[in-house]
C-alpha cells in the first residue's frame, strides 16, 4: 500500500494528539486522580498507536503502546500517578515528538527508545498497588430518594406546615413475588387515598414497566401516623416489608451542602489547571475539514472579483432603474456580503492553537530554571486570520522566555521579597477594535531601569547626553534595541542570544508593534498590538483632486476642518493648534505630486489627524468619501518601496486605490 | 520531421510608433485594452501607475516613456501586454498589438549597433520576416535596468 499519500494527514494528526497528550497530562499532575484524564490520554496515545503501526513506525508503536500499557494500569487502579510517572510519560511524549518531526521532516521517524521503554515497563511492574480514591461522596444509605428540587422541597415544607407528616416509604415486596407491577400499583392507590406522594424512587413509569427489584421508595405526605400507614400498605398481599421514615428537611439541607460543597472544591481545583479553556473546547468540538490555506487564498481573490463586478452591477441597475433588475441586484449584494463574512472567518483561528504548547514549555523551563512558576491562560478562544497566527508562535515564545528567565526571580529570593515562592505569568488575548491584543506579563522583578540604561550607554545604543532625557518608558523599549541583552551570560532559555529586538522586528513585519510597561518589584507587561487579519483592514477614503487614496483607520484619530488662517509657521513648517497642541502639517498633494487643474482656493481646509506612537500629524486633503473595508493587496514586486504608500486595494468600481503609510508621512 | 537546428518559436508582435517588437509568447500572460490606471506617485516616469486586472494589482509600463519616446497617447488600437517574467508582472503599453507569428530560431540575428529608435540595450535580438524587421526585445532588461525608484517623494 503506498502510505506517502496519508503521510500529511499522518503527521498532523500525530501532533494534535501529542499536544492532547501533553495538555491533559499537566491536567492530571494538577488532580492526580482524575481517571477521565487518564482515559482521555489513554484514547489519545492509542489512536497514535494504531496510526503509527499502520503507517508502518515501528519504535513509535512500541513506544507508545508502552505508553498505553502504563496508562491501563492506571485506570484498573493498579498504579496510581506519581511524579515519577509523570516525568516518564512526559518524556516519552517528548520522544514521540521527535520521532514525529523527523518523519515530518523525511525521516524515517526511529529513534531508540529502549530506554525510554524499560523505565515505563519498570513503573508498570514494580510500583506498589495503590488504593484507588473515590472522590464522589457517599450517598447516605438511609436517604434512597435522594434529594429533592426546590419544588418538592416547597411542597414538604408547606403540608409540614399545615400538619402533614412527610414520610419516606419504602417498600418491599416477597422475592418471587410474580405480579410485581400489580402490587405496585396496589400500593400507590392506597397512598393516592392516604395522602399526596412527592416523589418515588424508581419512578411511576417504570414502576409499570416492572423495571425495578424487590424495592422502591415512595416519598409521601400524608395525615396519617406512621404505624397506620405501615400497616395499611401490609395489607396488600406479598409485600414482605414496609418502614416509613420522617423526612427532615434541615438534615437533607446539610448533606446537600456538603455535597455541593464537594463539588465547588473540585470545580475549583480543576479551575487551578493551567488550561481550562481546553476542557470546555472538548466538549464544544464540532465537525471539521481540513483546508490547504492556498485554496481559502484563491477562494479569496475569486471572492473579490465577485465583488468588484457586483459593484459594477450596481451601478448599471442604478443607471437602467429596472425594479426587477434592481431588486436581483439587492439580493445578490446581501448574499454576497454573508459569503464575504463566512469566508473571511473561515481564515480566522483561535489562539489556542499558539497558547497550548505554552503550559508544557513553561513546565520544563521551570523545572530548567529551579523556579516555581504557574502560566495562567485567558482568552485563548480569541480568534485572528491563520497568516497571523502562523508568524506569532515564536515571537510569544520569546516574550515567555524572557518574562521566566529575566522576570520571575527564583523561590528563595521571592520569599525574601515578601512574595509567594510560586511565580505567575499570564498570558492573556482579548480582541479591541479591529486588533488582537496579546499580553505577557509576570509578578517578578520588573526592569531594572537603571541597569538597562548603563547597559545601553555600554553597548554604545544611546550616548550618556541623550539618555538623561529618557522617559521611563522609553528606557523600557531599550530592552528591544537591537543588540542588547541585560542577562549576565546568554542563557539557552531566553532565546540563545538573540535579542528582544527579533522579537519586536518579528511582530511589527505583521503590521503589529509591541510595548512593556515594568514596574521594578512588582512585574512586567509586554502588550502586543497586532491587525485582526493581513488582508483586510478599514481605512478612511480621501479624495486629492480626482485621486482617491486610502488612510488606514488604525492611524486616524480624527478629521477636522480647519481655516486657512489658522495655519501657522514653525521652523520652515506649517503648523496648526489642535486642542491645544502644535500638529505639523502634511499637504499630501504635494507629498504624492498630484496633478492639478485649477488652483481653487477655499477658505477652509480639511484635514485628517494621524498619529505614529505619540506624535501626531494632520494630513491635508481635498474631501472625505468615507469609510470602508477594503482587501490590503500588496503593490507587487516591482514597484516596492514607494515613498508613503503601503500597498493598494481595489474599489468596489473595479478602480485601484493607494494605501497610505501614515508611519512614513511622520518623522 | 524538423532538424534539431530549426525550433520553431511563437512571437507576439506589437507596434511601437511604425516599428514592430516582439515578445516570445510564454512571456506573455493577455492581452488587454488599457483599463483605468492609478497613478503611483514617487516613481519613474515610465511607470503610468497599477491597475487592477482581475484582482491583481499590476504595474503598468508606458514602453514609449521606457524607450525616452515621449508618451503614449490612448486610441482605439492601443494595448497593454501583460507579461510575467521571474515572479514579476506588469502591463506594458505598446501602440497596438495583433500579430501572432512563428518563427525559427536560427532566424534571430544579433542586435545590429543601431536597432532605430530604441537604445540596444533593450534588444535581444532582430528577425527578419518577409519584408518586416522585428526587433526582439530583452524583457528582463526592460523591466529592470531601472534606475532604482524615487524613494523619497518629501
Amino acid at each position: 500500500m503506498e502510505m506517502s499519500q496519508y503521510l500529511e494527514i499522518f503527521i498532523e494528526e500525530s501532533k494534535e494528539h501529542l499536544q492532547a497528550c501533553n495538555e491533559k497530562l499537566l491536567e492530571l499532575e494538577k488532580s492526580p486522580e482524575n481517571l477521565s484524564i487518564v482515559n482521555d490520554i489513554f484514547r489519545s496515545a492509542h489512536t497514535l498507536k494504531g496510526m503509527s503501526a499502520t503507517m508502518g513506525y515501528e519504535d513509535l508503536a512500541n513506544l507508545t503502546h508502552q505508553m498505553e500499557n502504563v496508562l491501563d494500569a492506571i485506570r484498573n487502579g493498579k498504579n496510581s500517578v506519581t511524579p515519577v510517572l509523570l516525568d516518564t510519560v512526559f518524556a516519552s511524549v517528548d520522544l514521540l515528538e521527535e520521532m514525529v518531526l523527523s518523519i515530518a521532516d523525511g525521516g524515517d521517524g526511529k529513534k531508540d527508545v529502549k530506554h525510554v521503554v524499560s523505565r515505563l515497563k519498570a513503573i508498570e511492574n514494580g510500583s506498589d498497588v495503590p488504593q484507588p480514591v473515590d472522590p464522589s461522596p457517599q450517598v447516605s444509605a438511609e436517604n434512597k430518594l435522594g434529594s429533592y428540587d426546590d419544588f418538592q422541597k416547597t411542597v414538604i415544607l408547606q403540608s409540614k406546615e399545615q400538619g402533614f407528616h412527610a414520610f419516606e416509604l419504602t417498600v418491599q415486596l416477597r422475592e418471587g413475588c410474580l405480579l410485581k407491577a400489580v402490587r405496585a400499583f396496589m400500593v400507590f392507590e392506597i397512598l393516592d387515598q392516604a395522602g399526596e406522594i412527592v416523589k418515588s424512587v424508581p419512578s411511576v413509569d417504570q414502576l409499570e414497566e416492572e423495571n425495578f427489584e424487590y424495592e422502591f421508595s415512595v416519598a409521601i405526605l400524608t395525615q396519617m401516623s406512621k404505624e397506620e400507614l405501615e400497616s395499611r400498605i401490609l395489607k396488600v398481599s406479598e409485600i414482605e416489608k414496609v418502614s416509613a421514615l420522617p423526612i427532615h428537611l434541615e438534615q437533607l439541607a446539610v448533606q446537600e451542602e456538603t455535597a455541593a460543597a464537594f463539588q465547588q472544591a473540585a470545580a475549583a481545583s480543576s479551575e487551578l489547571a493551567s488550561a481550562p479553556e481546553a476542557v470546555q473546547k472538548a466538549k464544544t468540538s464540532s465537525k471539521t475539514i481540513r483546508v490547504n490555506i492556498d485554496r481559502l487564498d484563491i477562494l479569496m481573490n475569486l471572492f473579490e472579483e465577485l465583488v468588484i463586478d457586483r459593484g459594477r452591477l450596481e451601478t448599471i441597475s442604478k443607471d437602467l432603474k429596472n425594479a426587477e433588475l434592481q431588486e436581483t441586484v439587492e439580493r445578490m449584494t446581501r448574499i454576497s456580503g454573508d459569503l464575504q463574512s463566512i469566508i473571511l472567518n473561515m481564515r480566522m483561528v483561535p489562539i489556542e492553537t499558539v497558547f497550548n504548547r505554552f503550559p508544557r514549555m513553561v513546565r520544563q523551563l521551570a523545572k530548567d530554571l529551579n523556579k516555581k512558576i504557574d502560566l495562567h491562560i485567558s482568552g485563548a478562544e480569541t480568534e485572528l486570520d491563520r497568516t497571523v497566527i502562523d508568524e506569532i508562535g515564536d515571537p510569544l515564545v520569546h516574550l515567555i522566555r524572557n518574562s521566566m528567565d529575566h522576570g520571575i526571580e527564583a523561590p528563595e529570593i521571592r520569599a525574601g521579597k515578601g512574595k509567594s515562592e510560586t511565580g505567575r505569568v499570564e498570558l492573556k488575548a482579548y480582541h479591541s477594535g479591529n486588533h488582537v491584543f496579546i499580553e505577557v506579563s509576570d509578578d517578578g522583578a520588573g526592569i531594572n531601569r537603571e541597569k538597562v540604561l548603563w547597559r545601553a550607554i555600554e553597548r554604545g545604543i544611546v550616548t550618556e547626553q541623550s539618555s538623561l532625557e529618557m522617559t521611563e518608558r522609553q528606557i523600557n523599549e531599550l530592552i528591544f534595541a537591537p543588540g542588547f541583552s541585560t542577562a549576565e551570560q546568554i542563557s539557552d532559555i531566553s532565546g540563545r542570544g538573540v535579542g528582544l529586538d527579533v522579537v519586536k522586528s518579528a511582530i511589527e513585519a505583521l503590521g503589529g508593534s509591541v510595548t512593556v510597561d515594568s514596574e521594578e518589584g512588582k512585574g512586567s507587561l509586554f502588550s502586543v498590538q497586532l491587525p485582526l487579519t493581513l488582508s483586510i483592514i478599514s481605512v478612511l477614503l480621501v479624495e486629492l483632486e480626482k485621486e482617491k487614496y486610502a488612510i488606514p483607520i488604525s492611524s486616524v484619530i480624527e478629521t477636522a476642518v480647519i481655516r486657512k488662517e489658522d495655519i501657522m509657521n514653525a521652523h520652515n513648517q506649517k503648523v496648526i493648534d489642535f486642542r491645544g497642541k502644535i500638529v505639523p502639517l502634511v499637504f499630501l498633494k504635494q507629498i504624492f505630486d498630484v496633478p492639478h487643474a485649477e488652483a481653487e482656493d477655499s477658505e477652509f481646509l480639511s484635514m485628517v489627524v494621524v498619529k505614529k506612537g505619540e506624535r501626531l500629524a494632520g494630513l491635508v486633503v481635498d474631501s472625505f468619501i468615507g469609510q470602508l473595508e477594503v482587501v490590503l493587496k500588496p503593490l507587487g514586486n516591482y514597484l516596492n518601496g514607494v515613498f508613503a504608500i503601503s500597498g493598494a486595494t481595489i474599489l468596489g468600481d473595479g478602480e485601484v486605490a493607494l494605501i497610505v503609510d501614515c508611519n512614513a508621512l511622520i518623522k | 520531421m524538423q532538424t534539431n537546428e530549426s525550433i520553431e518559436k511563437k512571437i507576439i508582435i506589437f507596434r511601437l510608433g511604425e516599428e514592430e517588437f516582439g515578445i516570445p509568447v510564454e512571456l506573455v500572460k493577455s492581452i488587454e485594452k488599457v483599463q483605468s490606471i492609478t497613478r503611483v506617485p514617487g516613481t519613474a516616469s515610465y511607470i503610468t501607475g497599477v491597475l487592477n486586472l482581475r484582482g491583481v494589482i499590476t504595474p503598468v509600463i508606458d514602453l514609449r516613456e521606457r524607450f525616452e519616446l515621449g508618451s503614449y497617447e490612448s486610441t482605439e488600437l492601443t494595448r497593454m501586454i501583460v507579461v510575467s517574467i521571474n515572479d514579476t508582472e506588469a502591463g506594458l503599453i505598446a501602440d497596438s498589438a495583433n500579430d501572432v507569428i512563428d518563427i525559427r530560431t536560427e532566424q534571430i540575428e544579433p542586435s545590429p549597433e543601431v536597432a532605430g529608435i530604441i537604445k540596444t540595450d533593450y534588444i535581444s535580438g532582430v528577425v527578419k520576416v518577409d519584408k518586416r524587421l522585428i526587433i526582439m526585445l530583452d524583457l528582463e532588461e526592460v523591466l529592470h535596468s531601472a534606475p532604482s525608484l524615487a524613494s523619497s517623494g518629501a
